[in-house]
């Protein structure tokens, strides 16, 4: 190396790793915090400390004029020799800039946060926001195919979701990646900021339990406080991570049982979906708990009517005493609307009776609407990302449809209801999905591969016209669509739907590699495609995975305004938090602000 | 379509070579001689009576079998830990996501296997018979936490 290249190598050395030997603050460096609402403090030190060396200031001053109480030093976190100051359940008030400073007495750290207000005067009363999980453009642009169709070089309709006055493209990277998962992704919308993947309601910490991360407040939390409803209602199982980031606060969001339990304490008005095993107490076959915990039991306690079924989703939804509502419609997810509707494959046969996400919607809205103060809505496609995952398109496309549906009688329940609801409709992350032509069976010869029609050769699909639910009644027809997913396991290529139950593109064999599952070798046209994911070690992708591509949000109602150009994901929660005005301080009672406020009204 | 080439015809498991490359693993079963002659076989379909929301009811059949030898094909799901003495077996070849990998994301219609010896390597695509002692009721691994409700416990494998 030459002399002169020795100095800024040696910083840039020092710069990346400085977390290393630096203390790590949280909430992190940036983070933007709507005014009163809750969260842990943390600063963890890169060694142990001697407690007369920390020193920790926010705006210059000691951190407990600001927070209100003094934190725990923990000089050996988790046994290790690691020491961390931890302060749970704190607000700030009044918004601003506040910058900490932590120092061992050695090393010192900054971060800055942005407490905003938000306005006085609410502006929405409800709030539904759609998610269509790992929804992408390509899936949009098939959607609106199959179900509007296309004449004279136009399509004949727009989707419900198009036909919106505000879009932006939301960016979804994380903490740790430039790839989201659905927990980080939903945990972004829910909260306002940002984490890492798998991660819930909480910033990505080195505590060794789970459930000990810094905890970051949830929209439920803060829109229950505010005396209004909230629900959220899913095709997948509702622990699964979209629905959870409405209540959860865990590192790992596979920790199904403790999520429900965190439904149950977050006092949510109505949550539907599949993954009733993690409901039921041990003793029962079929749970999947550990412990021996009724929560079907405890939620009918705390009055919630239970529907298993359609018909029973209906019955409780229509009885105008119902204002809580647990709906559990599937031991896994529930099945999505090609299954349900046409195919009759899947679990359709063992769960007949099974609501799809358009009817759990509108069950909701019956429910959450009998609170008279507004309530906030989240609505969960979330097999377009399964489906996508499983690299089944015709499954992920009628999902999209689905989702579409939803959109359009949400539009029309808000204005029956007086035009103040803010719809909001995009995805969690997306998916390397594109529409790339069609795929003509009538075309010559048996190599699959050359009926693919490309350019003007691929012309329209020869769909049926669409259901009045803008579904084509058969997916298998002679010329359709071809959607290609550009990050894939080792696969044998069919070049058509999967009529017989979902895809399964690849499985490990017995030297652990996961390799394309021969189960479709033999299928007539089946083609092996070789993958460009890892396919050795942990992490061998044996499915599609997520693209860090941005997604789209469309928006109208009141605050929908604020929805343009490109925003962070984050950004989605500053929109509704601030169109139902949720940063009026809330604060815990050992704020200094409340206690200040207390002694003020008793003068 | 698929029901044409389905798995289960196509590839039906061929013993000799197996059962050679099993011999090592009979020496260590200690239940063995007791489950040589099972006969009954179970399969997914005729397991349970109902399977709802709210929970399974098992089958008169499966009661009767209780703590009796049996034998049920299906395929392996990728064990959560390598080092697990214990899988699990499904109806249909699973496809578990890399990033959600745990028991969450199993079917509730599942059988846990626990194993009388080692267990070796199967592709998991590849429809499997295991053969061993039917056990019934809840039961927590003291060393994952994985809940059960059916196990094969004693098990061999043949693929």
């Amino acid at each position: 190396m030459r002399p002169h290249l020795i100095f800024p190598a040696l910083a840039f050395f020092a710069a990346v790793t400085l977390p290393v030997h630096a203390q790590t603050i949280f909430p992190i460096n940036r983070a933007d915090i709507v005014a009163g609402a809750h969260f842990d403090f943390k600063v963890e030190f890169a060694g142990v400390v001697d407690p007369k060396l920390v020193s920790v200031e926010i705006n210059g001053e000691d951190y407990v004029k600001t927070l209100g109480k003094a934190a725990e030093l923990i000089s050996r976190e988790d046994g290790k020799d690691v020491s961390s100051l931890l302060l749970r359940n704190v607000s700030i008030g009044r918004p601003g800039q506040y910058t900490i400073t932590a120092t061992d007495g050695t090393h010192t750290r900054s971060a800055t946060w942005n407490v905003y207000a938000t306005p006085k005067k609410r502006i929405a009363k409800n709030v539904i926001l759609f998610i269509g999980d790992g929804f992408s453009i390509g899936h949009r642009t098939a959607a609106r195919i199959l179900s509007k169709g296309i004449e004279d070089g136009k399509y004949k309709g727009k989707l419900a979701m198009d036909d919106m006055p505000y879009m932006a493209l939301l960016t979804t990277e994380g903490t740790d990646s430039i790839i989201t998962d659905s927990a980080n992704a939903a945990h972004a919308y829910t909260t306002g900021h940002k984490s890492c993947v798998n991660a819930l309601g909480v910033y990505c910490s080195r505590a060794a339990n789970t459930l000990e991360h810094p905890k970051v407040d949830t929209l439920t939390a803060l829109a229950k406080r505010k005396g209004m409803a909230v629900g959220a209602v899913t095709n997948s199982e509702i622990e699964d991570a979209t629905p959870a980031a409405m209540v959860a606060h865990t590192r790992r969001r596979s920790d199904y049982n403790d999520i429900v339990k965190m439904f149950y304490d977050s006092k949510i008005d109505v949550m539907m979906g599949g993954g009733s095993p993690n409901f039921l107490p041990k003793s029962t076959p079929g749970s999947k708990r550990s412990d021996d915990v009724d929560f079907i039991e405890l939620f009918k306690l705390a009055n919630y009517s239970l529907a298993t079924s359609k018909t029973e989703m209906q019955a409780a939804a229509n009885d105008a005493s119902t204002t809580k509502l647990l709906g559990l419609y599937n031991t896994g997810n529930v099945d999505g609307a090609l299954d349900l509707k046409f195919l009759k494959k899947g679990s359709v046969a063992k769960f007949p009776d099974q609501p799809d996400i358009v009817e759990e919607m509108q069950a909701a809205l019956k429910v959450l609407s009998r609170n008279k103060e507004g309530f906030v809505l989240l609505v969960e496609s979330a097999r377009i990302d399964k489906y996508s995952h499983s690299m089944d398109p015709e499954r992920a496309i009628y999902d999209t449809i689905m989702l579409d549906n939803a959109v359009a009688r949400a539009k029309e329940w808000a204005k029956e209801n007086g035009s103040n609801t803010l719809i909001l409709v995009t995805a969690d992350h997306s998916h390397p999905v594109s529409v790339i032509g069609t795929v003509n069976d009538e075309l010559a010869g048996n190599e699959m591969r050359n009926k693919v029609s490309i350019y003007e050769d691929a012309g329209y699909p020869n769909y049926p016209r669409p259901d009045t639910d803008g579904y084509p009644s058969k997916v298998d027809v002679s010329r359709r669509i071809r959607l290609v997913f550009g990050a894939t396991p080792d696969y044998y290529d069919t070049f058509q739907p999967f009529m017989d139950g979902e895809f399964v593109p690849a499985i490990k064999n017995a030297s652990g590699v996961m390799v394309a599952n021969d189960k479709y070798k033999d299928l007539a046209g089946a083609v092996l495609r070789e993958g460009n994911l890892p396919n050795k070690g942990a992490r061998a992708a044996n499915q599609g995975v997520h693209s860090g591509d941005d997604v789209i949000l469309t928006a109208m109602g009141p605050g929908a305004e604020k929805v343009h150009g490109q925003m962070e994901n984050t950004d989605l929660f500053r929109i509704i938090a601030e169109a139902l005005s949720l940063g009026n301080p809330d604060r815990p009672e050992s704020n200094i602000t409340r206690s200040k406020m207390v002694k003020r009204s008793r003068q | 379509m698929l029901e044409s080439c389905s798995i289960s015809e196509r590839e039906r498991p061929t013993f000799s070579r197996r059962r050679f490359l099993m011999l090592p693993l009979l020496t260590f079963g200690t239940f063995w001689p007791l489950l040589a002659r099972a006969t009954e076989v179970l399969s997914f379909d005729v397991l349970y009576k109902s399977i709802g929301v709210l929970g399974i009811q098992y089958s008169d059949k499966a009661l009767a079998l209780r703590g009796k030898a049996v034998r049920m094909r299906g395929y392996m799901a990728p064990p959560l830990k390598p080092e697990s003495k214990f899988f699990v077996l499904t109806r249909e070849p699973v496809s578990v996501c890399p990033f959600c990998a745990s028991d969450a994301e199993w079917p509730a219609d599942i059988i846990v296997i626990y194993l009388n010896g080692t267990l070796a390597p199967v592709n998991f695509s590849h429809r499997i018979e295991v053969e061993g002692r039917l056990e019934i009721g809840s039961w927590v691994d003291p060393s994952t936490g994985f809940v059960s409700q059916v196990r094969i416990v004693d098990a061999e494998v043949r693929g």
